[in-house]
């Protein structure tokens, strides 16, 4: 498995840590803190809920960080983690519908077909100044499935390997491709035509004022 | 081969992510040459993808950080539980 660039920092961290230097813990969570929170609140959608489960993951991977083996990344089991505290609480509040119907509602239901275009132009970065078009993203990552969105958000989001990804989210490789091509279809569908708007304008093809 | 459109969306999410076979990137490639919707649906679904990485669509609470690092101060402490 290929290792994190800052796997050395990250093992150095947990031998100290574990050796009395608890203050150390607050540089090891940090670049985790994104990852955790997208996912709890693609979880339970709830940003106070999400932020009070962020911090309970926080304190869990502390009082457990001599359970981590460094067979995955630091990330990917703080992830897990992350995702058990998300389901434990749904699970309380009986909102329990993810993970564990999987199996039951099957994967295949869903139209995934793409929306037709016949040309593309670039939409740029810098459209994202824009907080409309942040907004517009936001919103059809947000009405995904669980599932999707969850594979999506690793993936694309947070850049994570499908490997990585599997494992945080305890399903297989294949689940995850079949996931993330299938959020992705669907994002492709819902905004293709809503971001042409956002395209530059432009020469020939320009349709400005 | 020749494969159709179909062929190719099911295919589109591998073929971003560099995770199709050589053998079926070349059909992909020869379909994309003469077929202008499967061109825009492919660059419409990578703009799309590289757009939600961007960190500016999903931002963190503000004081996010500062309150979690707060909570496990004590946590943090010598005899902290």
């Amino acid at each position: 498995m290929t290792k994190a660039p800052n796997a050395e920092f990250e093992a150095d961290c947990i031998r100290r840590i574990l050796a009395g230097e608890h203050q150390l813990f607050h540089e090891l969570i940090r670049p985790c803190e994104r990852a955790i929170y997208f996912l709890l609140i693609s979880i339970l959608h709830n940003e106070a809920d999400a932020e009070d489960a962020a911090q309970e993951t926080a304190i869990k991977v502390f009082r457990n960080l001599q359970l981590f083996r460094g067979d995955s990344q630091f990330k990917t089991w703080v992830l897990s983690i992350a995702r058990n505290e998300g389901l434990g609480r749904l699970r309380k509040t009986d909102r329990l519908r993810e993970d564990s119907l999987d199996a039951l509602t099957g994967e295949d239901s869903g139209d995934f077909t793409p929306a037709v275009l016949t040309s593309w132009r670039e939409i740029p970065a810098d459209a994202l100044e824009k907080k409309e078009l942040a907004g517009l993203l936001r919103e059809a990552i947000e009405g995904l499935p669980d599932i999707y969105r969850n594979a999506v958000l690793l993936r694309d989001i947070e850049e994570m390997d499908v490997n990585e990804t599997a494992t945080a989210l305890g399903i297989t490789e294949g689940s995850v491709k079949v996931r993330l091509h299938r959020a992705r279809a669907l994002l492709q569908r819902k905004l293709a035509h809503k971001l042409k708007a956002f395209a530059p304008k432009r020469g020939l093809f320009g349709r400005g004022k | 081969m020749r494969i159709d459109c179909e062929h190719v969306w099911d295919h589109i999410s591998a073929y971003i992510d560099g995770d199709v076979d050589a053998a079926l990137r070349a059909d992909i490639n020869k379909h994309l040459e003469t077929c202008e919707i499967c061109s825009a649906v492919l660059d419409s679904t990578r703009n799309v993808v590289v757009l939600i990485a961007d960190g500016r669509v999903f931002e963190l609470p503000t004081g996010f950080s500062d309150r979690l690092h707060k909570r496990l101060e004590p946590v943090l402490q010598p005899n902290g539980k």
